[in-house]
């Protein structure tokens, strides 16, 4: 397989060009898809585009699961007082004499939280524009191992099929929260989802964490050695800069987590007690003891923490791209977004016990923390004046992916803003585990990340199925959603200031949380609303990847490499030689200019009357 | 049947908007304007923009007046005060920054929507604005740092020394109560020792044990510092007292703990929220299992005078459980009897009072 695959060669050395006759004659042969059986052209692909959609695909199989949970549970805490026997077709055993199973409440919040940081918002959203937008944006055929690509998927598939099996089994799915904190985690006697469901829960993301790991070493040797001709770090896309910097995070973050999951592993299973010690539980002293909870927790966030970076960095990056591409403006302060994602980058290793402050962790270590949260804030503030000027003066055209991107630039302010809160030791003895946690997070890097999503389908939608999606639609989507995501978060947060606390199956039990009944319910309604708004892009998407309106080679008038490819790039990308680069990719609106864009492969030779003074072609 | 006939009803409906949308679709294409590149519903999403940020920065503004009372909670500690002010004053600076920032969002997608024949401004970058927009937001954010930790290092220092101890042990799923009796010492407790009536699993071997006390709900005196002793015995959970502000995991195999100094007794706050059934409440707020959102324990804050009264009627755990005890005696025979004479007979008053 691997010999079939584009070399790169060509690329790396620049001197490829003239010798398209030997290498590409396989890749002619490959575009045209003669001796590809279905099975290798749609299903195990090594092509970067196919397993970009298949990552899609699978990420919004996974969005409308994660959803749906969400509903569920979203019903219990706004109608706690009610019967749901008319879901016990559904859920069967779970619904109690017409009550849901407090147990499956916690299971549906965990499998909710586990399904939409990792599958859909991890896996479905970067690897679908990594894998898609690399290649097509650093100027490579594909990516450096086609094979392990493939690979990538494939255990991630694997792992969604492990992770999906583990809803129907009899004791249900993992239910100790999706931090999976032990013991709850690592004893069945505490829940009963802790036995066979956390077993599959460990397993599943065992094998999710290969399938990025397998990604993340693709995305970042792509983009150091597979960068076209005159494509220097200093000319890549802020698209590519994020994708880079995400897949470092995940490649130094994710193996502690896979650490925490074998030792967790190692305690349930072979006695061990990492994370155990001084345990009774239902009539019996457990042998373990020495552990430490508390080790656990260092080592989940010591991933979790960047998690929420590899989550958002992939939007923060396409956002960026669609908003200079429509608002017709260079992305202001293009170095200076690079250095805020390397500030980012640097500081979310170091920031992970702010989750921890009131864990019974020494105190001063609280204070460090604190410290260096907070500076967090500072590049992230960088970033959203950034995206401000870069909207000033500018002639923006309100495509569906611009609306989702100036979205996700207010619930980004929005939710970011009140990090600043909870990243306050001191403020967080209150504020933890309560719904201002979940409100903050759901703005700042569910929301946010789920909007970059859709920006980036919007966007390079016909880049992927040769159709566009239809507008109208899209807008429709757009404001049901923004309107959707308001109508639930903004008033989550008064009933966290209220202190109402996370995970309760419902909160009538304390006079302290019952004053919120109404608000609740409030909540829940536009939760669920906002949900089946979300069916009008699933019927757009399916639509119009067959009925859409055809598209043509570059619909948005922008500047980078990929719409420089043939309406539906076959196997290797470009038919003929891989275009070079001359400039930086934001071009827009250059005064002088006879277009509003120049592409990154126009030198400038070629545009005297715009060049500034110290522009010329230095690629040859 | 009905069944049926909602399905019906249901497939019907998106067979209408699947037409809709067909025809919304020719007709556009009919009347040319799914080929022009930039048409009116530009214009609709930009003034869209306008009327969000309106209509929903007025909502929003209702709705944080009207949910103003009801979203906080009461205080009853000394931090809990500082707390709050920390809070709000970092509230109200985000809340600029917020209103700000979405206006000049708005305001600019609104007033630099495309104009056939205008051009964006080439305005690549700037370093004086961009040094400006890092330094002002790093010179907040230190600000606040070193409030938050001034206020941190205070509330996490150690207690004083005449703190009120008692220690407080989560299970699967209520809170148990442990007072250290008038010796001011919690006796030894060892988790192998746990069974139904031994529920602190205490090890009466140990005489400092022998006067502990076991209660149903947690009194503590007003305007007296309060250290809390907190243990887990089965998973993590975590004591969580919003009146107080005070919250601290529950952890198996290692022991936390918070002090705090009530302010209001339960009466008088009663009296101020004109709520007779009024209680301080204390939550679990660690994921904890079946019964997490059940674990409840209710707090008395009592004037000093009537802590001591209260303190004085307990009764000790081991002459409670006399046979627990007998059992540690006749493990350790010399131990014992005329220490428990000595405790039950003791006068536990002066003790208490000392321990204010």
């Amino acid at each position: 397989m691997a010999a079939n695959l584009p070399t790169h060669s060509q690329v790396q050395g620049g001197i490829g060009v003239t010798e398209p006759s030997t290498t590409h004659d396989e890749h002619l042969h490959h575009d045209e898809h003669h001796d590809q059986h279905w099975l290798f052209k749609y299903v195990f692909s090594q092509d970067h585009k196919v397993i970009a959609k298949q990552f899609l695909i699978t990420g919004i199989f996974w969005a409308i699961i994660g959803g749906t949970l969400s509903s569920l549970f979203r019903l219990q805490l706004g109608w706690p007082e009610s019967t749901f026997e008319w879901l016990s077709p559904f859920l069967g055993k779970w619904i109690e004499a017409g009550k849901l199973n407090p147990e499956f409440y916690l299971a549906l919040v965990t499998m909710h939280g586990t399904i939409m940081v990792f599958f859909v918002l991890t896996a479905g959203l970067s690897g679908t524009f990594s894998n898609f937008l690399i290649p097509l944006q650093v100027g490579a055929r594909d990516m450096a191992s086609g094979f392990m690509n493939m690979l990538s998927y494939w255990f991630f598939f694997l792992s969604s099929i492990i992770m999906f099996t583990s809803l129907f089994i009899e004791t249900g799915p993992a239910a100790a929260g999706w931090t999976i904190y032990p013991p709850l985690s690592a004893l069945p006697q505490a829940i009963p989802g802790s036995g066979m469901g956390m077993t599959l829960w460990l397993v599943s993301m065992a094998l999710f964490i290969v399938s990025q790991l397998l990604g993340g070493v693709n995305y970042i040797t792509t983009v150091i050695n597979l960068r076209t001709r005159g494509m220097s770090m200093s000319k890549l896309p802020l698209t590519i800069w994020a994708f880079f910097l995400t897949a470092i995070l995940g490649l130094l973050s994710f193996p502690v987590l896979f650490s925490a999951a074998l030792l967790l592993i190692f305690d349930r299973s072979f006695g061990t007690s990492f994370f155990l010690s001084d345990i009774y539980i239902a009539g019996q002293a457990l042998n373990h003891q020495g552990g430490s909870p508390i080790l656990f927790q260092h080592l989940f966030w010591f991933l979790g923490h960047p998690e929420v970076y590899i989550v958002i960095m992939p939007a923060m990056g396409m956002v960026s791209e669609i908003l200079a591409t429509n608002a017709r403006k260079p992305i202001f302060g293009y170095r200076a977004m690079i250095g805020s994602l390397l500030g980012i980058s640097l500081l979310s290793f170091v920031v992970w016990a702010h989750h921890m402050f009131v864990t019974g962790m020494n105190p001063f270590l609280g204070s460090v923390f604190m410290f260096l949260t907070l500076i967090i804030a500072v590049p992230s503030a960088v970033k959203t004046f950034n995206w401000l000027a870069t909207l000033w003066r500018g002639n923006i055209r309100f495509t569906t992916a611009m609306l989702f991107s100036i979205g996700f630039v207010s619930l980004f302010i929005s939710g970011g803003l009140t990090g600043i809160i909870l990243g306050n030791a001191a403020i967080d003895i209150q504020m933890h585990n309560t719904y201002f946690v979940v409100a903050h997070f759901h703005l700042v890097m569910g929301s946010s990340a789920f909007f970059g999503l859709f920006a980036g389908v919007y966007h390079w939608f016909p880049k992927m199925f040769g159709r566009m999606l239809d507008e109208k639609l899209g807008y429709i989507h757009f404001w049901l959603t923004f309107i959707g995501v308001y109508l639930v978060f903004m008033p989550m947060h008064y009933v966290g200031i209220a202190g109402f606390p996370r995970r309760y199956y419902a909160w009538t039990g304390f006079d302290s949380f019952s004053q919120f009944a109404d608000l609740n319910k409030f909540i829940s309604a536009a939760a669920i609303l906002a949900f089946f708004g979300q069916f009008v892009f699933i019927f757009n998407f399916f639509y119009s990847i067959f009925r859409g309106r055809r598209a043509t080679e570059n619909p948005w008038n922008s500047t980078t490499l990929e719409w420089t490819t043939p309406v539906v790039p076959g196997h290797g990308n470009w038919p003929g030689e891989i275009p070079a680069v001359y400039r930086w990719p934001y071009d827009y609106s250059k005064p002088g200019a006879a277009e509003d864009f120049i592409p990154q492969n126009v030198p400038y030779s070629k545009t005297q009357s715009s060049n500034l003074p110290y522009e010329r072609d230095t690629a040859e | 049947m009905i069944a049926l006939g909602i399905l019906l009803v249901l497939v019907l409906l998106l067979v209408v908007f699947g037409l809709l949308f067909r025809i919304q679709i020719l007709t556009s294409i009919f009347s040319g304007s799914s080929t022009r590149e930039i048409g009116t519903s530009n214009r609709v999403n930009a003034i869209l923009f306008i009327i969000f940020m309106i209509i929903g920065g007025a909502a929003f503004a209702y709705s944080f007046i009207e949910n103003y009372g009801k979203m906080n909670p009461p205080i009853a500690s000394v931090h809990g005060h500082e707390m709050e002010r920390l809070f709000w004053t970092t509230m109200i600076i985000i809340g600029i920054v917020f209103v700000l920032t979405h206006i000049l969002l708005f305001v600019y997608s609104y007033k630099y929507q495309h104009k056939e024949g205008r051009r964006a401004y080439f305005f690549p970058h700037n370093n004086k604005i961009e040094i400006i927009w890092t330094v002002i937001p790093a010179i907040v954010m230190a600000g606040l740092v070193f409030a938050g930790w001034k206020e941190w290092t205070k509330i996490t220092g150690p207690a004083p020394k005449d703190s009120v101890v008692l220690e407080v042990m989560g299970k699967q799923f209520n809170w148990l109560v442990r007072y250290p009796g008038r010796d001011q010492k919690l006796g030894v407790v060892n988790y192998r020792l746990i069974d139904a009536t031994n529920e602190f699993g205490f090890d009466l071997s140990d005489k400092s044990g022998l006067d502990d006390f076991v209660a149903g709900e947690i009194h503590v005196p007003k305007g007296h510092p309060v250290l809390l002793k907190i243990r887990s015995r089965d998973v993590l959970h975590a004591v969580y007292m919003p009146h107080f502000r005070v919250q601290m995991y529950a952890v198996p195999g290692m022991p936390t703990k918070f002090w705090f100094t009530p302010t209001k007794t339960t009466d008088e706050m009663r009296a101020e929220l004109g709520n007779p059934k009024f209680n301080y409440e204390l939550a679990c707020n660690q994921i904890c299992g079946r019964g997490h959102f059940a674990m409840k324990l209710n707090i008395i804050v009592d004037e000093p005078d009537d802590y001591v009264a209260w303190f004085a009627q307990q009764k000790s755990f081991s002459e409670q459980n006399p046979d627990v005890l007998a059992n540690f005696k006749q493990k350790s025979d010399k131990l014992g009897e005329k220490e428990n004479a000595s405790a039950a007979a003791a006068v536990v008053t002066p003790a208490a009072k000392a321990s204010l």
